[in-house]
Formats: structure tokens, C-alpha cells, sequence
């Protein structure tokens, strides 16, 4: 491998029932920065069914170009089939960078990807920067949100990367922006049949996610039943909030699974969290230290949740809250 | 002389607390308000061999050692005490004597299903007249052909009702005193066995106990355990084992109070700072620490000789003796901790308190384990 | 039916403090267990051992210490305990790292591989994906339940909106998540039999594979440097009655204009 026959810039675009997801867009943004640091091209690879009308769009957010594969086999996403069209595309085009988000989808692939094709690849980075030697330095989390680690690929190329989805920038769409599509075969092999898909079942939408909440009061085990949760819910309504829970909570069965803040759960950065109860084990902090503002309230004067906020009350919840939402009525 | 607990016991006591802690510890508080006994604990503490944990594995035990039974006790007491003595009483009391002292064949026909707690255990000596005076026994066993009639009442007895198989100690001929006591295995689906009133009790409310009631009940002769005349040296060697899995029940009290106390002080302010900070608190807590960790190291030793097949007497009473004046001691000390709190059932020290107090009372009462270590010491 | 579970021992993550002041990592006294997500593919197995009798080889590569991780899944129920141990792995990425484990299944007979979807202390969900790779297994990650028919796995694979049910021809590999199931704890039976079994230790030259991709030399990624995050500025603390706290908090909403 001639590490210096690889250049430019690639994102994967993914896209699920004809939607490409949030986080294509944040790739699109944060690897434009990356291919103007590097003067080089940025590349969008969308794989689907029926997406090639798509793909205009990536231009407008930022991409000077974009790889389509429009087949049958790539309707529903499967490990084998978007391998496949994704290890020609690289085979073919020898980007320097890859990034793929940090999904569900995206932390399948890559790993398969960057096996086939024996290169590094580093998960669920949260920052991506271009180093003196132009090298890409991936930041990640890693010990539970304990430690940062940077991460570089020097030898192998692409450099690649899966990235957490919520992290990075979008650019404003440009809809003058102009840029190439071209759209690549790939001849399948049988083993994209070796997992067949029976069955594609969507979740009921939820109200809105905690991860899009623009102000969040949390519970934890603190808040002591399922019913002073309902409290919580009433302070939340009183500021347009959302109610969210520490893993405490949801493992007490106060609060849904899908409610959970933390380094297991959700890692949400709204313009205010209110911590209700919650005592502040690193794992949750993990998941909340990048709110805007952190106001705590625990009637337990050590509790770590007061390290990280910016404003800690210590006193009963269930004597405060209630004097609070009065409080908020009155403005 | 060593110390250090085998690697193989460090594991096991990884997995008592955790079994303790996420099966037991959460009912804790419910059985003891419900008096219920906790028979869905049973079915857990079944699968996972800890009904079985001394019975070799031949006779479809765990095939573990005596130090790991007292250290199952000892955890489950920490959360539970109800849920220890069940442990105990079927495993001292009921699966241990029939491996002692039971024929081949009643090894092969009781065990396995005892070991596997797929049946529970019970032992039945004390009656209305016969508590310490254990010699004093009015309940008959008449052979009759191949049957012994037994006839009489048994109180007091751990896991009644509940239990499929009764360890039951009778006079089966008065006129040779202590040489005319035999001890039997009885099938609580016997014909003429009754269970009778339960009692309401201070603590261990979880636990069932009540009367046991003999009418004509028909027990077949090879259901004789042991010897004909030799009950009462039965009845008094498997409580000498029984010792160790009720002062393992204490032991685990004062810890599990002990616990409770440490994490309080540290969080409960008083005058502006934890009380734990207080010289008093801290000075208390270093003899309660002190006091728990010797009464562990006579509840150990005695299991140990028990393993080691060395006689072990003296010291299992001393084991109940000490654990249990530990264990009143340091709940009662828990208690005064947690002031108002503690006395409250909002916390589990009030409880733990009342279920220490039994620990001095059943299976010889610390009077009796001073009976028996004065003697082995003027003998 | 074989079935190969990669566990991975870890320290408890959950339990790991940071120093408020030197804003280090305190790992003294940090419990190590089976990394969540492996025990619950290991309970996955041991249920189809239970219903299908199958054999269950639980396999971790690291320190000599990680047998007690071994130790723990025999006496869950697994049959058989590999450790991969030799400095030469030391160091290794996920690739490497999944390179020395697929040379180690390729020694068993398999016809299920299963792996935890991520570990707590890296992070990184790699590792199970590389190793279908270079086994050239059917993957499916993301694993929330999982059903034998035959000679195939009807599966569960979890999605952000949603799930799909997949069919797969067995042998393939799956990645399962630690809410498939509860797992069972030991038994004590289990920790006695557990002591008496042996746990095998396979070193490089036990396996096939090129020593050039192995530890730190084989692996593509290099940490080039690790920080914690700093220590925030402290914010305000106040001890207050229910009503000043409420005016408290309502005046410093108001100033950053969110009331």
C-alpha cells in the first residue's frame, strides 16, 4: 500500500426509507472543513434503492461530489451488500479519509469494511481535526467517558472513522452549489443472501426525543417513585421541557429506557438540565456535562452531580420543585 | 496457619452477594411486614446450589465445603435473615444429619431432591416440655410390623409447612431415658402428620414456624435414622452443625447492620458535619467492626474443623455463643445510630435488630452453648 | 451444536472516579467483571446449551488475570475456557485484536460465534464485526433475541427506530446486547466444577496465524494521546429553604433568557 496514492475525502451518507439521516449532513459539514484544510474533494457515497434524487441535496449542504449506488440489493440496509458496494467504491477511488456516522448501521459497517479492506478505523469519535502532517487526529471517548483518547492511522489508508451522530456542525444548504454525481455498478456476489430480512418493524414515533429536548429535567433515584416523577413532568411542561431520568431511575422502572441520560443511555447537551435527585455517577455525567447550563438539586451536599453544575441547590426535591414551578408561574 | 480465604470461596462469595442483592435484599423488607414466607426466594436459591451446598455431588449436592455454607448464610443474613435460617434449618438441620447418619439408601432417596431444593427440609426436636432439657420427650414412636406410629407434638419449628421432609427425633423406649430417643425421616405427606398453629414472632417474621402434630402417623421402619437409641446423640451432633449455620446467621446480621451504620454516618449531618465525623461515632463503629470480625473467625474456624472432620463441638457453640451477642449487640448499637430513622421501618436496622434477637435463643440458647463449652473445658 | 462466546474481562466502569483535583482516572479498588454485553451472549448461549445441549467455549484473549472472567463463565455453565495470553498480542488494536481471536475460533469447531456488541472500557464495537470478517461469517450485530430453527437463527437485530427480524444460515456471528437477556448467576455447583476444570492458555504459537499482525505492531491505529477532560470551573452551591432556591433558580433562568 502506497499510502500517498490515496486522497480525498469520502462520507458515508445513510439513508433509511428515503431519508438521509441527521448525521449525514453533520459528516457533510465537519468533511468539508477537512477537505478545504486539506485542499482536496469531498465525497458523498449514498447506497439505496431508488435514491439517485438524493443526491443533489448532499451538494447543497457541502459535497463537491457524490457516489451513488442505486441497486435492489441496498433497499434495506444488510452488513454484506453495503460492504460490498462500499469496498469498490474505496477500491476504486482511494479516498485518504472515511467517515461514517456513529449509528447503529454505522458501527456495523465500518468495522466490516475496515477489516476487508485492512486499515484502521477508529469508532464513535467526537472530534476530528487535521494535524501537522495532515494526518487525521480522531478524538473519542473511551473508559466510560472517563478518559479522551486521540487516535491517528499513520501507515494504512483510508483513515477511518466512525462518528457520534449530534456532535458535529451541518453547513447551511447552498442550493447554487454545484458538484458531480455519478452513479457505480456493483456486481453482488451470493453472499449478500447469506442474511435474509423477514421482517422491518418501526418503533411508534415518540414524542420528542431527549436528545433534541432544548431543556431537560432529569430524575434519579432521588425522585423515589414513579409517581414524583409526575412532578418532574409538571416543572418540565412549566418551561417546555422534557422529562429525562438517570439509569437508577429507568433500572427502578420509574422512567422508559428510551428516557435515559448517560453514557448507556442518551448523551443530550440542551441549553439547560435540571438534575432532580440525581447523585452524579460518571457514567451519567458522561452523558449530560455538555449541557449549556447544569442546575442540581440534592439534599446530599457531596454528591458529584454538584462537580459539573453550575448551579447546585442542596435541599429535598420534593419540597423545592413544587415551590419552583409556583415560582415559574408567577414570571 | 492460613488466613486468606481459597480463590474458590472468594467466588463463591461473589456470587452470594450477588444473589443476595438482587434477589433477596429487595424482599427483605415485604416478607417481614407480610409474615409471608418467601417461596419464590426457595425456587432461586434451589437453582443455584445453594440448598445443597455441603452434600456431595454424588448425592446431587453442590459437593462444596462447610466454610462455603457458613459464608452462604452469612450473606443472605446480611439482607435477610428469614431467608438465611430457611437455608440453615433445611441444610443442618435436615440434608446434613441423613448424609451423617443415614443409610445408603436413604442417601439416594432423600438427597438428591433436598440438595436440589427441589423438596425443603425441617428437623423437629423441641417440644412444649421439652425446650433446653431437650432429654425430656413426650413424643412416642411404637413399632407396629413395619411401620413406627408415632404419636405426640414438636413446636417451634423452622420451615414448617413448607417442608417436604421432617428429621423427627421420638421416645421409643421411655424406660432407657436418653439411650430410648430415636430420630426419624417423616414425609410431610404421611398419613397422621399435621401442621398446627403458627406462631406470630418478634423477628425472622418471614420464616414459618409453627407446631408439628403426630397422630398415628405411620413412619416405615427403614425411615429410622441411625441407630434405635440413638436419637438423642443424633438430635445433639446435627445441632452442633446447625450451630454454625445459625451463628453464620448472626454473623451476617452484625455485618449487614454494621453496613448500614457505616453508610448512614457517613451521609446523615448532624451539627453541620456527617456524624461519622464525631469521635464517638467513629470509636463505636471501630469495636462493632472489631467485634463482627472475631465473631467471622469462630464461625470460619469451626466450619473449617467441621471440614477437616475434627471434632468441632465446643467451638461451634462458641461460634453462636459470640456471633449472637455480636449480632444483638451491634444491630441494637445500629439502631441507636440511626436515632428516630433507625427505629423506624424505613430503614433495615430496626428489622435486623428484631432478627438478631432469635440468633440467642434457638438451637441452644447462649445459656445452653455455655453448658456445652463448660463441660468440654471441666470434662 | 458449538458455539463460541468472546468474553472480555473489564473493569467496572460504572465504578471508576475521577480525582476532583488532579483530574486523573482512581483505579484502585475498580472491581473487574465480564464485560456486560458479553455476559448477556453467554447467557444467550448457555440457553441453547440448556435446550439444545450445544457445547460452550468461552475464549478472551489478555492478561493472565482474565482467567477469573474464564473462571466465572464455567461456572455459569460454559464447558470449555480458552485464554489468549502472550506479549506478542499486547498492545492491540481491533483489528489485531480480532485477527488473533479469529485465529483462535478457526482452532474450535463452530457453528455460532458470539461476541458482546461493545466493551465498557473501549467503547468501540469493533471487535465482533472484524473477527466475522476475517472467518468469513454472516454477521449480525445489535442482537436482542435470538431463536434456533434448524440449521438457522431467526434474530432480532435492533435499530434507533425500530427492529428487524432476520434469518440466518448458520454458522454466522452474532453481537448481542446486554438487555437480551438477564444472566444467570453462578451456581455453586458451577464454581466447584469451575475449579476443577482446567483453563487452556494459548500462546502465538498455538494459533496460525502472521505474527505481523498481532499487539501493537499489527495494529493500524496508534493512540497518539490520552487526557481526561479537565476539571469545569465550580459553579455556585447553596444551601436554601425550598422558597429562595425556587427565586434563586427562576432569577438565573431569567438571566440566561430561557424564562
Amino acid at each position: 500500500m502506497n499510502i500517498n496514492d490515496y486522497s480525498g475525502v469520502f462520507v458515508f451518507c445513510e439513508e433509511r426509507n428515503g431519508i438521509v439521516s441527521k448525521v449525514s449532513y453533520e459528516l457533510i459539514g465537519r468533511g468539508r472543513d477537512i477537505a478545504d484544510t486539506l485542499n482536496e474533494k469531498l465525497t458523498a457515497i449514498l447506497l439505496g434503492n431508488n435514491i439517485l434524487n438524493k443526491a443533489n441535496e448532499l451538494i447543497h449542504y457541502g459535497a463537491d461530489r457524490v457516489i451513488v449506488v442505486d441497486d435492489e440489493n441496498l433497499e434495506i440496509y444488510t452488513t454484506e451488500a453495503y460492504t460490498q458496494a462500499f469496498v469498490k467504491i474505496i477500491n476504486d477511488e482511494k479516498p485518504e479519509i472515511v467517515l461514517i456516522g456513529a449509528t447503529s448501521i454505522g458501527r456495523d459497517l465500518g468495522p466490516r469494511i475496515s477489516a476487508r479492506i485492512k486499515t484502521g478505523l477508529t469508532a464513535d469519535c467526537t472530534s476530528l481535526e487535521i494535524g501537522e502532517e495532515n494526518e487525521l487526529l480522531m478524538t473519542r471517548p473511551a473508559f466510560g467517558g472517563n478518559i479522551m483518547a486521540t487516535i491517528i492511522c499513520p501507515n494504512t489508508r483510508p483513515q477511518m472513522s466512525t462518528v457520534r451522530p449530534g456532535v458535529m456542525q451541518m453547513k447551511k444548504k447552498d442550493e447554487s452549489r454545484t458538484g458531480e454525481i455519478k452513479d457505480v455498478k456493483v456486481n453482488f456476489t451470493d453472499n449478500v443472501n447469506r442474511v435474509k430480512v423477514i421482517e422491518v418493524v418501526k418503533k411508534e414515533k415518540e414524542e420528542k426525543g431527549i436528545d433534541e429536548a432544548t431543556i431537560l429535567v432529569s430524575g434519579g433515584r432521588g425522585v423515589g417513585s414513579k409517581d414524583n416523577f409526575e412532578i418532574l413532568q409538571k416543572l418540565a411542561d412549566s418551561l417546555e421541557g422534557t422529562v429525562s431520568a438517570s439509569r437508577a431511575a429507568v433500572d427502578a422502572g420509574w422512567a422508559d429506557r428510551s428516557k435515559q441520560v448517560g453514557q448507556t443511555g442518551t448523551t443530550v447537551r440542551p441549553d439547560v438540565y435540571i438534575a432532580c435527585g440525581i447523585s452524579g455517577a460518571i457514567q451519567h455525567v458522561a452523558g449530560m456535562e455538555s449541557s449549556e447550563y447544569i442546575i442540581a438539586i440534592n439534599k446530599d451536599s457531596e454528591a458529584p452531580i454538584f462537580e459539573v453544575a453550575d448551579l447546585g441547590i442542596v435541599g429535598d426535591i420534593h419540597k423545592i420543585v413544587p415551590e419552583l414551578i409556583k415560582e415559574i408561574k408567577t414570571v | 496457619m492460613n488466613f486468606s480465604l481459597k480463590d474458590e470461596h472468594v467466588m463463591l462469595q461473589k456470587l452470594y452477594r450477588e444473589f443476595a442483592e438482587k434477589e433477596v435484599e429487595p424482599l427483605a423488607a415485604e416478607i417481614d411486614e407480610e409474615e409471608r414466607f418467601p417461596i419464590e426466594t426457595v425456587k432461586k436459591l434451589a437453582k443455584y446450589g445453594i440448598l445443597g451446598i455441603p452434600i456431595p455431588k454424588e448425592y446431587g449436592g453442590s459437593g462444596s465445603d462447610n466454610i462455603a455454607y457458613a459464608m452462604a448464610v452469612e450473606e443472605l443474613a446480611k439482607v435477610c435473615g428469614t431467608t438465611a435460617v430457611i437455608v440453615s434449618a433445611h441444610t443442618s438441620l435436615c440434608a446434613v444429619p441423613i448424609l451423617e447418619f443415614g443409610t445408603e439408601m436413604q442417601k439416594r432417596k432423600y438427597l438428591p431432591d433436598l440438595a436440589s431444593g427441589r423438596k425443603l427440609g425441617a428437623f423437629g426436636l423441641t417440644e412444649p416440655n421439652a425446650g433446653t432439657d431437650a432429654a425430656g420427650q413426650q413424643t412416642t414412636a411404637i413399632l407396629d410390623g413395619d411401620y413406627y406410629i408415632l404419636n405426640g407434638s414438636k413446636i417451634f419449628i423452622t420451615n414448617s409447612g413448607y417442608a417436604d421432609v421432617y428429621i423427627i427425633i421420638a421416645m421409643t423406649d421411655k424406660s432407657k431415658g436418653l439411650r430410648g430417643i430415636s430420630a426419624f425421616i417423616v414425609e410431610a405427606e404421611y398419613d397422621g402428620f399435621e401442621v398446627g398453629k403458627k406462631e406470630l414472632k418478634m423477628g425472622i417474621r418471614g420464616s414459618a414456624t409453627s407446631e408439628l402434630i403426630f397422630t398415628n402417623c405411620r413412619v416405615p421402619k427403614e425411615n429410622l435414622l441411625g441407630k434405635i437409641g440413638k436419637g438423642f446423640s443424633i438430635a445433639m451432633k446435627t445441632l452442633d452443625g446447625g450451630r454454625i449455620g445459625i451463628a453464620s446467621q448472626a454473623l451476617g446480621l452484625a455485618q449487614g447492620a454494621l453496613d448500614e451504620t457505616v453508610r448512614y454516618t457517613k451521609e446523615r449531618k448532624q451539627f453541620g458535619r456527617a456524624i461519622s465525623k464525631f469521635q464517638n461515632t467513629q470509636f463505636e463503629l471501630a469495636s462493632m467492626d472489631t467485634k463482627t470480625e472475631a465473631a467471622r473467625l469462630l464461625v470460619y474456624k469451626a466450619a473449617y474443623m467441621k471440614d477437616m472432620k475434627m471434632k468441632y463441638s465446643k467451638e461451634a457453640a462458641m461460634a453462636k455463643l459470640f456471633a449472637a451477642e455480636v449480632a444483638m449487640e451491634v444491630t441494637t448499637k445500629a439502631v441507636q445510630f440511626h436515632g428516630g430513622y433507625g427505629y423506624t421501618r424505613e430503614y433495615p436496622v430496626e428489622r435486623m435488630m428484631r432478627d438478631a434477637k432469635i440468633t440467642e435463643i434457638y438451637e441452644g440458647t447462649s445459656e445452653v452453648q455455655k453448658m456445652v463449652i463448660a463441660a468440654s473445658l471441666l470434662k | 451444536m458449538n458455539i463460541v462466546v468472546c468474553i472480555k474481562q473489564v473493569p467496572d466502569t460504572t465504578e471508576v472516579k475521577l480525582d476532583p483535583i488532579k483530574g486523573t482516572l482512581i483505579r484502585d479498588g475498580v472491581p473487574s467483571i465480564i464485560n456486560p454485553d458479553d455476559k448477556s451472549g453467554l447467557e444467550a448461549a448457555l440457553n441453547l446449551k440448556d435446550e439444545y445441549d450445544a457445547h460452550v467455549t468461552v475464549l478472551t484473549m489478555g492478561p493472565p488475570q482474565a482467567k477469573n472472567a474464564l473462571r466465572e463463565a464455567l461456572a455459569m455453565g460454559a464447558d470449555e475456557a480458552i485464554l489468549l495470553t502472550d506479549r506478542k498480542f499486547a498492545g492491540a488494536d481491533t483489528l489485531a485484536t480480532s485477527t488473533t481471536l479469529a485465529a483462535a475460533i478457526k482452532n474450535l469447531k463452530y457453528d455460532l460465534v458470539i461476541a458482546g456488541r461493545q466493551a465498557i472500557d473501549g467503547d468501540t464495537a469493533q471487535v465482533g464485526p472484524q473477527i466475522a470478517e476475517h472467518l468469513d461469517l454472516p454477521q449480525v450485530s445489535y442482537v436482542s433475541d435470538l431463536l434456533k430453527k434448524d440449521d438457522f437463527v431467526i434474530i432480532r437485530r435492533e435499530f434507533e427506530d425500530g427492529y428487524h427480524m432476520l434469518e440466518v444460515k448458520l454458522p454466522c456471528l452474532i453481537t448481542t446486547l446486554s438487555e437480551m437477556n438477564k444472566p444467570r448467576y453462578m451456581s455453586v455447583g458451577g464454581v466447584v466444577e469451575a475449579y476443577e476444570k482446567e483453563i487452556i492458555t494459548w500462546t502465538c504459537d498455538d494459533i496460525t496465524v502472521d505474527i505481523e499482525k498481532l499487539g501493537l505492531n499489527g495494529s493500524p491505529t496508534k493512540v497518539k494521546k490520552s487526557f481526561t477532560k479537565g476539571i469545569k470551573d465550580p459553579g455556585e452551591i447553596h444551601e436554601l429553604a425550598p422558597t429562595e432556591a425556587s427565586k434563586l433558580i427562576v432569577q438565573r433562568l431569567k438571566e440566561k433568557h430561557i424564562i
